[in-house]
């Protein structure tokens, strides 16, 4: 069975769900228990688990990961959760240094399964540090999983799955998709890791993407069936590990290929899925691979600015027909996923 | 000269501590000369030697499930704590009979079985996972406490304030043991610390969060040991964190089995540290501890005919445990990836 929820209800129901299965489990985070309960997303946790399970945390991200990281030592399963994905750095070292290689450094006696779930910002003049997205960052480092689910039915199922994971889990979550609907099964069903999903057939391009760009991508796909060009859409759903197979089996059907990213392209997710394409089927490209990702410059605030600098379905839509050479079409105006949304963020 | 163990934590014997003491020193010792004369054991070491008393008189006062969670300079609390030292020694030389199955050399060492959690080498991170691992547990009804040992240059990273202020928040049962050697690698306290200034220094720091905590003579094993009674007892009583500032020094150079730190200390420094020996003091205070102090007769052993025994009963194990070490298998390239990830074991 399943209905339709928003992306943060099914978080929200996911985390209930879990908790409820598993009474190891408990969420960690700044606010994670007042009237706003992280975009909604904890609150009904709070609501039904209490003080107990939803810990307030002091401003402390370092040492928070780190206790964390000891709490899943000793047998908890904290799912940790940032409101705002950049403040993750000042976690870093301890999700790198120690959750992603407890396991291997200690001889493979046993993991640290702590979940990190951070929330990416764009638009409304977020600016600088507000707006990044760090499935990359987090992504080169062997021993974590790291997903960016697009879908509501994701964002729960990939939960789920990290919440049961052996592994340490970073999960990206773009503010954007917080109010996208869709359809989602009502039992607590994982999503596996590594595993991506072909969010549209086509045949003339494909466009790999994760999290808010598969939306952008999924519009220019509709835009360009308008016109006649047959777009596939790849969503990798997981960073880490990578759907390998299903990139290369669709980018062999069609030739060509954009990788869409809402981080920068230097040594980041669209340059990682460009090597795996060169390694492995050099010889069906039939043009070389197009990157759609942010400027080589931080966020900017300024409106027109930030519209300039976030990669749209427009800016899709138009590799993707640079791509196919039909130099005759045109591509209109496409307002963004996040259009109509008012702030304060 | 049995004293009463009225609770169930342990109480030690000075001639216990003093053994254990002089077990580690001759390891260490042991350990320091093949690591300079064979380079064989290619990993970085951070030898104890000089700072016995901390980790055996922490170590003497915690039950086997107590917990142990420490930075770089882990050998003596690994041992202290009970750690296999045949699994210690074969970790330094690579092998997979090693603690840490070769994959994490001296700073990374585990020996599960006696409640040595792990050690790890960037500064300060495992005070954080102590904490979580004391909360844990005592979210779990455990009455185990969690110790956790780092360095004077530990207490400078944010995450030691931040770790102390949530364990006072959430009153986790964490002794946090600094052994303050005065020097990080070769900076002394006064150049990173305005230790001189009242009211300024580690324990001072930690009283400012609410937490109790005191400052001692830290190669005085039985005071040590004492406190660290007081300690978990406090943390028992679900009262809180509690700290411990351990004065001590290091006598070899900050990573290697050198005695040239390469630091321009002070020679009168050096030789009062040196008279403060803990092995010495712990010899010392048996010998005036025994009924016939005065007047030692030929049955009885003197403390110092007792550490001469252990010392080359010790001296033989080590190298028993290097020898083993060297006839141990390396781990093979074929296994180079095995432990990345958990189970199921995902193909990426």
């Amino acid at each position: 069975m399943s209905r339709t929820l928003t992306y943060w209800q099914a978080i929200a129901e996911g985390t209930v769900q879990a908790m409820e299965a598993d009474p190891s489990i408990l969420v960690a985070g700044q606010n994670v228990d007042d009237h706003k309960g992280s975009y909604g997303t904890t609150r009904p946790a709070f609501e039904r688990f209490g003080a107990r399970r939803v810990v307030d945390t002091p401003n402390s991200e370092n040492a928070v990961a780190g206790i964390c990281i000891g709490a899943a030592d000793q047998g908890l399963r904290p799912l940790v959760v940032h409101t705002r994905a950049d403040f993750m750095f000042l976690a870093m070292d301890a999700m790198i240094n120690l959750a992603s290689k407890w396991r291997y450094m200690y001889g493979d006696k046993g993991g640290v399964p702590v979940v990190m779930r951070g929330v990416v910002g764009r638009g409304w003049g977020q600016g600088a540090t507000h707006s990044q997205s760090l499935h990359a960052t987090f992504g080169h480092f062997p021993g974590l999983y790291v997903a960016a689910p697009a879908s509501p039915a994701d964002a729960k199922g990939l939960l789920a799955a990290a919440l049961q994971a052996d592994t340490p889990v970073v999960l990206m979550e773009n503010r954007s998709l917080y109010p996208i609907e869709g359809e989602v099964p009502e039992e607590l069903t994982p999503v596996p890791f590594g595993v991506g999903r072909l969010a549209r057939h086509g045949t003339d391009v494909t466009v790999v993407a994760a999290s808010l760009m598969v939306h952008e991508a999924e519009r220019a796909a509709d835009l360009l069936a308008r016109q006649g060009v047959s777009v596939e859409v790849v969503d990798v759903r997981s960073i880490r590990p990578l759907d390998e197979d299903l990139i290369c089996e669709s980018v062999a059907r069609t030739g060509r290929v954009v990788v869409a990213d809402t981080s920068w392209a230097r040594y980041g997710f669209s340059a990682e899925v460009a090597a795996v394409i060169a390694e492995r089927i050099p010889g069906e490209l039939r043009a070389p691979v197009r990157r759609i990702t942010p400027p080589d410059c931080p966020a900017p605030v300024s409106w027109p600015l930030e519209e300039a600098f976030h990669p749209s379905a427009a800016k899709i839509a138009e590799a993707c027909l640079d791509l196919v050479g039909s130099d005759g079409i045109t591509v209109p105006v496409l307002t963004g996923v996040d259009a109509g949304f008012s702030g304060p963020y | 000269m049995p004293i009463p163990n009225t609770t169930e934590d342990p109480v030690a014997h000075p001639a216990a501590l003093l053994r254990e003491m002089v077990r580690i020193r001759c390891v260490e010792e042991e350990l320091a000369d093949f690591y300079r004369d064979e380079q064989e054991m290619r990993t970085p070491v951070h030898f104890s030697v000089g700072q016995e008393a901390a980790a055996v008189g922490v170590c003497a006062a915690l039950r086997e499930n107590d917990l142990v969670y420490t930075g770089h300079r882990s050998h003596a609390a690994y041992l202290a704590k009970g750690g296999d030292l045949t699994g210690m020694v074969a970790e330094l030389y690579g092998k997979e009979t090693g603690c840490s199955n070769g994959r994490g050399g001296s700073v990374h060492l585990t020996d599960r079985s006696v409640g040595f959690a792990g050690s790890a080498a960037i500064l300060g991170e495992m005070i954080s996972v102590a904490t979580g691992a004391a909360w844990a547990l005592a979210q779990q009804g455990s009455s185990q406490v969690v110790v956790t040992f780092f360095g004077d240059g530990a207490s400078e990273e944010g995450v030691f304030h931040e770790s102390l202020n949530f364990a006072a928040v959430h009153r986790v049962p964490v002794i946090y043991v600094c052994e303050n050697n005065a020097y990080s690698i070769s900076s002394p306290l006064s150049a990173r610390q305005p230790a001189n200034s009242p009211g300024t220094g580690i324990t001072e720091r930690a009283r400012a969060y609410g937490i109790t905590a005191e400052r001692l003579d830290g190669n005085d094993v039985a005071l040590v040991h004492e406190a660290t009674r007081r300690a978990t007892a406090h943390c028992r009583a679900g009262l809180g964190p509690y700290v411990l500032e351990l004065d001590t020094y290091r006598w070899r150079e900050h990573v290697g089995p050198g005695f040239d730190t390469g630091i321009d200390r002070p020679e009168p420094e050096v030789e009062q540290w040196l008279e403060r020996c803990p092995v010495r003091r712990g010899t010392a205070a048996l010998q005036a501890s025994a009924p016939d102090a005065q007047e030692p007769t030929a049955q009885e052993p003197t403390a110092e005919e007792l550490v001469a025994r252990w010392d080359a009963e010790f001296r033989d194990e080590a190298r028993r445990a290097v020898a083993a070490a060297k006839a141990a298998p390396y781990p093979t390239a074929d296994r180079l990836t095995d432990g990345a990830y958990g189970r199921p074991a995902v193909a990426n």
